[in-house]
């Protein structure tokens, strides 16, 4: 009986791993908006992405800040918002949710480090009016 | 001199299948693994619109701890000007109010799980307020010293009582840790929405 020839296998499994490497860089949303993480140190890891909704805020990147001006921006999904479009985008994310799941929802909040608490007040109190009151504030482990 | 052909021996690549495998196997668990890291919170229930301005339950004030950040990023802790690195004792002290000093929070007996009754001082609350000019990272910076106060008063106690970490203790335990530690940080609304007043 034959041998079956295996000398191709790892040119396979190579093309497999840098389709692997390839597609880990990428997101799922393409951020808009420049943003660094604060620092901290007492950080939780937030379980069950699915329940996880995103809200980036920050300075839009280089090539849009020509078109939009300087001003912090919200992003939503893939789009800019105000802050008055979030309760609907909230509500929205809400019931796609599993009836069971929609209590332990939680609002990542992924906000650069120099934006101003002013935008990130009113975001909250659009998070407190929607209902959505889990959230985290993103940021990075500080290094010692 | 023999001149025999020698074949050059082949590099053996039967191996090169289980490197690539293992390094595929690398990154599908890292990948996997990089989950969002933050603070976690929780916001109070929004205010009802008709809701009369003094329907705030009165605090005394030596339950009250009032950390404010201004729009240079000071923080006012208490009535004194502090540095962010003094924050985290501070705030310790008055959670704990280990000497029962009377203008840091009155304890109150409770019976807790494991430990029986404990003093806690169960009605004091951290508010903490912000101008809008503040940048973010301030905030952020703030909120982990409060969450590291809180998580070393834990640590503490659990190391005493059961040996361990407060993150390595089981659910129940936890909770009665949380108990006599209970995290309550109050994020007040900011001044300019004005008239409503909540904590």
């Amino acid at each position: 009986m034959p041998e079956l020839n295996t000398s191709s296998l790892p040119d396979l499994v190579f093309a497999f791993l840098f389709f692997i490497m390839m597609v880990t860089t990428m997101r799922e949303v393409t951020l808009k908006v420049v943003f660094h993480a604060p620092q901290a140190t007492e950080l939780q890891k937030l379980e069950k992405k699915s329940l996880v909704t995103f809200i980036y805020v920050g300075q839009p990147t280089p090539d849009l800040i020509k078109k939009m001006g300087p001003a912090t921006r919200i992003q939503l999904n893939d789009a800019f918002a105000e802050t008055n479009e979030i309760q609907d985008y909230i509500a929205q994310e809400k019931s796609s949710m599993k009836e069971e799941d929609q209590p332990f929802m939680t609002v990542s909040l992924k906000a650069d480090k120099d934006t101003k608490m002013g935008i990130i007040t009113d975001i909250k109190q659009a998070l407190r009016e929607a209902y959505a009151l889990k959230i985290s504030y993103s940021a990075a482990m500080k290094v010692q | 001199m023999a001149r025999k052909k020698r074949k050059a021996p082949g590099v053996n690549a039967s191996s090169s299948a289980d490197i690539a495998f293992m390094l595929l196997i690398f990154f599908l668990i890292t990948t996997s693994m990089d989950t969002d890291k933050g603070l976690p919170r929780r916001l109070p229930p929004p205010v009802p619109k008709d809701q009369k301005q003094n329907d705030a339950v009165d605090i005394k004030k030596r339950n009250l701890l009032i950390v404010l950040i201004n729009m240079n990023n000071q923080v006012l802790c208490g009535d004194e000007y502090i540095d962010i690195k003094q924050l985290k004792e501070k705030a310790k002290e008055f959670i704990d109010n280990p000497n029962n000093d009377e203008h840091k929070p009155e304890k109150v007996e409770v019976d807790v799980p494991y430990f029986g009754k404990q003093m806690v001082t169960k009605n004091h609350i951290i508010s903490l307020q912000n101008d809008r000019g503040t940048t973010y990272s301030a905030y952020i910076q703030v909120q982990n010293e409060l969450a590291a106060a809180y998580g070393e008063l834990r640590d503490a106690i659990s190391e005493k009582k059961f040996g361990k970490k407060f993150a390595d203790l089981d659910e129940e335990k936890q909770a009665a840790v949380q108990m006599i530690y209970p995290q309550k940080i109050s994020e007040a609304e900011p001044k300019n929405y004005g008239n409503v007043k909540k904590q």
